[in-house]
């Protein structure tokens, strides 16, 4: 097993304050396991956070992801400006096993102190993907990383959920991937800050394009929503934001594997950047973000309560009978409430 | 939450014959592990920096151009540069009976062969990192 001193939190911050990227990546494990250690660690190094600005690329799968992700943390390479990469893959829901595949296309990073990759498989655990993301955003973030960016694989809920964590969400687009209908279906343009319709040298990326640059033309919404845990919540604009000063998502043009388009797509991130910057929309994002974080935990941590004082058994019994349709789940829910209050009342 | 066992597999070298190191990665990720494919043509230096990042249990190198004995030893390095002597190495491929002695006496644990049934690889995987009994 990995040495002595990695096996506690002193040991591990000490190695993460300096520069050790061993300590890093055992941190991230910790956090991934949920070990003994994972909240002691994230209280040490919350503090420590806060000054990256979090990227998140998202998109159907075979748009360029990875590779658009590696041409841009290229770039930032080249203006010496530090990159912290989590490239998120699904568990497979038959054998709880992951291939995770995204490092193939980031190779031109190898060898730089520079940049740190972290695979991460979905896992499905209670509390969700977005919260054990958002924890490795945040140690990367106290491990100095100026940019981070979170590549998710743009189907369902829970990678929604995690571009809502990120500062600039860019969608990729491709050409080919279905009508034009597809790109602009609800849910994406809702998270977009950017587009990037990538392997433009293909047929069809004009339209693609054009389809994105008329939907955004009917006019912004007057605040962007995201669902999160099935309620639409508002993210993004603070409500005294003028009209006039909203931000429109630029599209992008990009060839991700041939580094076309990246030093536009870097530039309008980085527009992104300073507007939420100045126009306070940043701080507004950071209070959502706390918002839902907290809640994501409270609601975790009285789940789990109520479940260890109820136990196994009487819970399965509960689940039988609304199974077969003697109690409808609200009644069950009531029930199981009111058997842990007695429980904790007379305890 | 149970600890997943992390698995680097990676193709050392020039040639790219990867369809063996595919079948492999496939067959562990069946078996419930997570594994981290790199692709073909990684240098040392890029394995041993993947494994590190990626913090895993084990790094299985495939390896069918006869370069092994070259390439293997220089992986192992690598890692133990890092501090990461812990990690469980194995190799598959085509490795000629002489060289195994030569490749464990490295600290290369399993070495499996052409017709190697990928659960014998699962298998000797779970051994191996069996926590000792408490």
């Amino acid at each position: 097993m990995a040495p002595a001193q990695y096996n506690t939190v002193a040991g591990l911050v000490a190695g993460l304050e300096s520069g050790n990227r061993r300590a890093l990546a055992r941190i991230i494990s910790h956090i991934e396991n949920n070990s003994e250690l994972a909240q002691p660690l994230l209280a040490a190094l919350y503090p420590r956070a806060g000054q990256a600005h979090i990227i998140g690329i998202t998109g159907a799968p075979g748009t360029g992801k990875s590779t658009l992700v590696n041409a841009l943390a290229g770039l930032y390479r080249q203006q010496d400006i530090s990159v912290g990469i989590i490239a998120v893959d699904p568990t497979s829901p038959f054998s709880g096993g992951a291939l995770l595949g995204d490092r193939v296309r980031m190779r031109d990073l190898a060898g730089d102190a520079g940049v740190f990759i972290r695979s991460m498989a979905t896992r499905g655990s209670l509390g969700g993907l977005a919260q054990a993301t958002a924890d490795v955003i945040m140690v990367l973030d106290a491990a100095g990383f100026q940019r981070i960016i979170i590549e998710t694989v743009g189907v369902g809920q829970s990678e929604v959920e995690i571009a809502s964590t990120a500062y600039t969400t860019v969608v990729v687009e491709a050409p080919g991937l279905g009508d034009e209908v597809q790109a602009i279906k609800a849910g994406v343009l809702e998270i977009a800050d950017i587009f990037a319709v990538n392997k433009a040298d293909r047929e069809g990326a004009d339209r693609t394009a054009m389809a994105l640059q008329m939907m955004l033309h009917l006019g912004a919404p007057d605040r962007q929503q995201t669902m999160h845990h099935g309620r639409m919540l508002p993210v993004s604009l603070p409500p005294d934001i003028a009209p006039d000063r909203q931000w429109t998502p630029p599209i992008f043009k990009t060839i991700a594997t041939q580094k076309q388009g990246i030093e536009a797509l870097l530039a309008g991130i980085e527009d992104h950047n300073r507007y939420l910057a100045e126009s306070g929309t940043r701080q507004w994002r950071q209070y959502l973000r706390a918002a839902t974080e907290l809640r994501m935990i409270l609601r975790d941590a009285l789940l789990e309560r109520v479940l260890q004082q109820l136990g196994e058994e009487a819970i399965s019994e509960t689940v039988q009978a609304v199974a077969q349709r003697r109690l409808d789940p609200y009644s069950a829910v009531r029930q199981l409430l009111e058997a842990y209050h007695h429980r904790i009342n007379t305890a | 939450m149970k600890r997943k066992i992390r698995v680097l597999v990676a193709k050392p070298g020039l040639d790219g014959h990867d369809r063996g190191a595919k079948v492999v990665a496939r067959s562990l990720r069946d078996a419930g592990f997570e594994v981290i494919y790199t692709g073909i043509r990684q240098t040392p230096a890029m394995i041993a920096e993947a494994a590190l990042q990626e913090d895993v249990d084990v790094v299985g190198l495939s390896v069918l151009s006869g370069a092994h004995m070259a390439l293997v030893p220089k992986v192992k390095e690598a890692l133990v540069a890092q501090g990461m002597d812990d990690v469980l190495v194995l190799v598959g491929g085509i490795i000629p009976n002489e060289d195994v002695p030569a490749l464990n006496a490295i600290g290369v644990k399993g070495i499996f062969g052409p017709g190697t049934a990928t659960q014998e690889i699962v298998d000797f995987i779970h051994k191996e990192l069996a926590e000792p009994a408490a």
